[in-house]
Parts: C-alpha cells; structure tokens; sequence
C-alpha cells in the first residue's frame, strides 16, 4: 500500500550545521505515528518540511504520493486542505474566537451558508471535547488542555484524513495529558485518521502510538513500538530504558 | 483533484406512495458540503409519511457530510416524517449525533449571537459606560504617570538603579537613529515656511523678514513640534509594542516574579532616554532648520551670508531658542509615558497588541500638541 507521507533522503542544513542527513521516513494508512528524538534533533525542522514550510537541501517529501518539495504556493493550497495541524503551542489566532478560529479554514477553503459554517465549526469543538459554550471565548480565556483541544478543532476543520500534532501533551498535567491520548484514540478510530505526533510524552507513545520513528545521528529509526524499545542505538535504549521509562515498559498499547 | 471534478448530484429523490426515496450518491465531503446542502434543501419533505435513506451509494463521507445529513434527518422528523436508513446507519452519522447528543436548541446561534436590548438604552448604556470608561482610563493613565516619577525619585537616591547602560541604548535607538529623518524634516519645513513667506513678503518688499519668519517659527515652534511628532510616531509605537509584546510573553511577569519592579527596569529607562533624547535631536532639527533658511535665503531672496547671519542675530532675543528647547522634555514625557503606558495595558491578544500601539501613537500625538498650546498661552501671559 502506498504510504501516506514518505520522506526519501532528506538532507536539511543550516548555516552549515546539518539537521538531517539522508533521513527517511514512512507513514502508513490509518496508524500513529509517533516521532521522538532529543532536544535539537530536528523534530520540529522535519514537520516543518513535511508541512512545506521549509525547503529541505535535498530529499522528497511525499504526501499520497505527490512530492511536495518543488510545488509552489498554489498548488500546495489544495494538499494543505487535506491534511490537519496542531501547532505546540496551539497557535490559535488571538484576535479570533474558538468558534472563528474553526470556521476560518472552512471560510478560506469551503463556500458555506453561516449556519453550516456555525454549525461545522461547533461540530469539531464537541467533537474534541470542548463544552459549547467555549466556543465565543477567546484563546486567552482558555486553559492549556482547552488551548491543545481547541488547536485540534481547527485543525479537523476541513475534515482531513491526515493529523500533524506537535507535542500534544506538553505542558499539561497528566490528567488532561491522559485525557488528550484518548481523545487522540477517540478521532484515529472513530474517522480512520493518520496521525502523525511529535511528542515526548512516553505515556502518550506507549498508549496511542502503532510505530515510532527515533531520530538519532540525524537519522530516522522506525519501527513498530514493540521492536523499537529493543534497537540497540544506545539513545534508544537511554530513552526507552531510562529511569523514567522503566515503569512503562510492561504496559501495552490502548490498555 | 475534487475540487475541479463536475459537480455530482448528491441526492436522487423517487417519490412513492409510501413516500421519498433517497439515493445519497458521490463524495460526501467537506469539499462537497455547499453542493449538498443546497441539494438536501431542494428536497421537499412536506406530506411525505416515510423517508427512506439509501447510502450505499456514497463514495466518501466525512463528518461534514455526515452533518448535513443529520440535519435534513432532523428536518424530516420535524416535519412529521418517519425517517428509516436502508441498511444500517453510517458510523460518521452516528458520531456526529452521539457528539451533539447533549446540544441545547440553537447553541450554535446562541455562540454567536449579540445579547438583545432596547436600541434607544442601548445607545444610552454605551454612552455611559464610554463616559465611565475614559474617567477611569485617565485616572489610570495618571497613576501610571506617578509610578513611573516616583520610581524614578526613589532611584535617584540609588544612581545604580537608573540603569545607564539601558538609557543610553534608549538615546540611540530613538535619538541618534532618529536623526536623519528629523534632520530631513526640518529642513523641509524651513523651505517651505521662506518659500511661501518670500512669496508673500517680495510684494512689499520686506523679502528681509523672512528670515525672522524662519528663525521664529522654527526655533520657538516648529523644529521642537514637528520633532515630537516623529518621535512620537516612531519610539511611541516602538515603546508600546516592546512592552506590549513582552506583556503577551509573560516576560513582565517573569520580571515581576524575580521581585524586580517592571516600571523601574523598563518604563523608566525608556522615559529618561527620550528625555534626554528629544531635547538634543531638537537642537539638531533648528540647526538644520536655519541652515536650510539660510541656504533658501541665499539662492531665492540672493540674500548674502552675512547678511542673513545678521538678521538671524537681531531676530532672536536671549529666550528665543530656550522656549522652544524647554518644551522638549516635557513632550518626551508626554510621549514616553503614552507609549509604555499603553504598552504595559496589553493582555491577551495580538489585535490588542496593535490596537493599543495605534492608541500610544495618537495619543501621544494628542498629548504633544495640547501641552503646546498650553505653552503658547502661557509664554504669552509670561510675555516671553
């Protein structure tokens, strides 16, 4: 089956220092795909060039089997439609309410009457958990967990079958970081999404995430979860065997 | 790609005995949504007893779809129809009714929606509360005014607490990088006030007073005004979004945690530097002022040097150039305050952010020119 996002030989470099060399890296239909590595690997850098905001150096980037590393603007706009951020920080528009934060894509991609438009958008912020009545607050009024959910509202806003999510759970307790897992599992199961997460979290890897890609020496191991832990590269092993994990290994995946 | 495939019909309707038929066929997307919607109104459910829903035909159905499906479902059972699905009822239909399960009536209106009232209250309530507002606002903005000079009182007894380092990179920033432009300006204002006086005075032959025209108005009045407002057009808006950025970043607040007093590590530094900064950028709008009077005088009037040089000196008296000079820092004041004190105000938002630089900026502006005026009446009382 075709994969839904290939990376090939990525390379990106700046100012000289290299960010990735060579770094490959699969996701298949309807799984999780969880991307790990340390501070300053390049997490961030290769969502970022997955998402075409970046040009890579060299390598291709396909997402459903269009290489999207020499598009231009435009004709990005109908890939971009298809596919669904959530930014770290949520990076909802200040100046807008949950409700205009959602309806904002549909406005720019869909041609709808304002109540489809009212009603879509409260759709997606039930959808992730929200109460309806954050829908007229604005993202300052909001808590982190509601910023986190409210950021996944807009990005469900066109319906997508692709989820980016970068590091859903940080910076939430572990209440509410529990709480985003399930909803994480909640959406990959109910609408046959793939989702594509960077994250930290070990308890989110362990209970959302089918494969896992670790970017060590500006590379890309992935595997499934299972044999993952057992990679011999010792900061796979210092990550999955460390203090804090310890504790983790002997749970199981949606347990 | 979808979006330029022909448009498909989304619903065959058959009507029977029984009632309608509904043949759902073809993408049910987001993409597709307005197309649907608009096919689901087309459909009449009025004096239909059943409706039966087929969705085999459905190619792709999303939740969008799945919504607009729900609400012709919910439309038909309003109307008195009995709505049965052929074969089961779609995952994504379900979904979406066990997410809406709990939805009051209208919510979605009710998320929106402006709270109701008399037009005439309306207008009343807005009044007073703008009224009630801006006596607050001022109350606000002079108690701002009074931290920042009792801050600086308090810091004056403590000279390592005034910060030199951070004044004087707040001098650069809005005196010595401002000066090209000031400089600019001025001297364009001189060319316009000779050129147009010269056209005036040359008929009575008093080409001469021109130059008093020029050293007056630009040492007494307009090379200290028209500084100001560049000023406080640029380190104005620069003071409240500094400020009002770091407010958005908690960097105010970090501050404020470590126990260190916001108003004396960056309100202050920035009032003494444009304190210290104004004044001098002056001097350079009259000096380039003048020159720029002499230079017009010079090839527009032929008016000698030396002779322009003389008149300048008859023309001014001691306090000439001290009335005008004396202005400036209480304009840097006005201007500094203006800008950090709107900047400190903002919380939230970045549309809060640039709404309260453009208030900074007018304000500021508004603040220069009345404090003029007062001096203009004051100098005249004072017969200077």
């Amino acid at each position: 089956m075709e994969p839904v996002v290939e990376v090939r030989g990525l390379v990106n470099r700046f100012d000289g220092q290299v960010v990735h060399d060579q770094l490959d890296m699969q996701v298949q239909e309807d799984e999780v795909f969880g991307i790990v590595g340390g501070s300053g690997a390049g997490k961030s850098v290769l969502l970022r060039t997955i998402l075409g905001l970046q040009r890579p150096v060299a390598g291709t980037v396909r997402i459903r089997g269009r290489d999207i590393t020499n598009l231009s603007e435009p004709e990005l706009r109908p890939i971009k439609a298809r596919y669904g951020v959530a930014f770290q920080e949520g990076a909802l528009y200040t100046g807008l309410t949950v409700l205009q934060n959602v309806q904002l894509p549909m406005i720019e991609h869909l041609a709808l009457a304002p109540d489809a438009l009212a009603g879509l958008a409260l759709l997606k912020i039930r959808l992730v958990g929200l109460p309806a009545d954050a829908a007229g607050k604005y993202p300052a009024q909001l808590s982190g967990g509601m910023v986190k959910r409210a950021a996944v509202a807009r990005a469900l806003a066109l319906d997508p079958q692709l989820l980016f999510l970068d590091e859903p759970t940080s910076g939430l307790d572990p209440v509410s970081a529990a709480a985003f897992d399930d909803l994480v599992l909640y959406l990959q199961q109910h609408l046959k999404l793939t989702i594509v997460m960077i994250t930290h979290d070990l308890d989110s890897i362990f209970r959302t995430c089918n494969r896992v890609g670790v970017i060590v020496d500006k590379r890309m191991e992935s595997d499934t979860l299972e044999r993952i832990v057992e990679h011999p590269n010792p900061w796979i092993q210092a990550y999955f065997h460390g203090e804090r994990a310890r504790a983790r290994l002997g749970g199981e995946r949606g347990a | 790609m979808s979006a330029t495939a022909p448009p498909r019909e989304a619903v065959e309707v058959r009507r029977s005995a029984e009632g309608l038929e509904l043949e759902l066929t073809g993408a049910w997307s987001a993409r597709e949504v307005a197309a649907i919607e608009a096919a689901l109104a087309a459909v009449d459910v009025a004096a239909a007893p059943r409706v039966r829903i087929a969705t085999q035909g459905i190619t792709e159905l999303d939740l969008s779809g799945a919504w607009a499906l729900r609400g012709f479902v919910r439309r038909a059972r309003r109307a008195g129809a009995e709505v049965g699905f052929r074969g089961a009822p779609p995952d994504q239909l379900r979904l979406v009714d066990a997410t809406l399960a709990d939805e009051p009536a209208g919510s979605a209106a009710a998320a929106t929606a402006a709270a109701p009232g008399e037009p005439g209250d309306r207008a009343l309530v807005a009044i007073g509360r703008y009224v009630v507002r801006s006596g607050h606002a001022m109350e606000a903005g002079l108690a701002f005014l009074g931290r920042v000079c009792a801050t600086f009182g308090a810091s004056l007894a403590h000279p390592q607490r005034l910060r030199p380092i951070s004044i004087a990179r707040h001098v650069y920033d809005t005196g010595i990088t401002a000066m090209p432009i000031v400089a600019l300006i001025a001297f364009l204002i001189s060319v316009i006030i000779a050129y147009m006086s010269a056209q005036q005075l040359r008929g009575l032959g008093a080409d001469i007073y021109v130059v008093d025209l020029v050293t007056i108005g630009v040492l007494r009045e307009l090379g200290v005004l028209l500084t100001s407002i560049i000023v406080a057009g640029r380190s104005g808006s620069a003071f409240a979004a500094e400020l009002g950025s770091m407010k958005l970043n908690e960097e105010v607040d970090a501050l404020t945690a470590t126990g260190a007093d916001p108003i004396e590590l960056l309100v202050v530094p920035r009032v003494l530097g444009l304190t210290i900064a104004l004044p001098l950028l002056t001097i350079i709008a009259d000096l380039i002022g003048l020159a720029g009077g002499a230079l017009l005088c010079r090839y527009l009037l032929e008016m000698p040097l030396s002779q322009y040089v003389n008149r300048v000196s008859e023309s001014i008296s001691a306090t000439t150039f001290w009335v005008g000079i004396i202005k400036a820092p209480v304009f840097a004041l006005l201007i500094a305050t203006a800008g950090c004190y709107r900047g400190m105000q903002v919380r939230g938002s970045a549309r809060e952010l640039g709404h309260l630089v453009t208030v900074a900026v007018v304000q500021a502006i508004f603040l220069v020119i009345m404090a003029d005026a007062l001096f203009a009446v004051l100098f005249m009382q004072m017969k200077i």
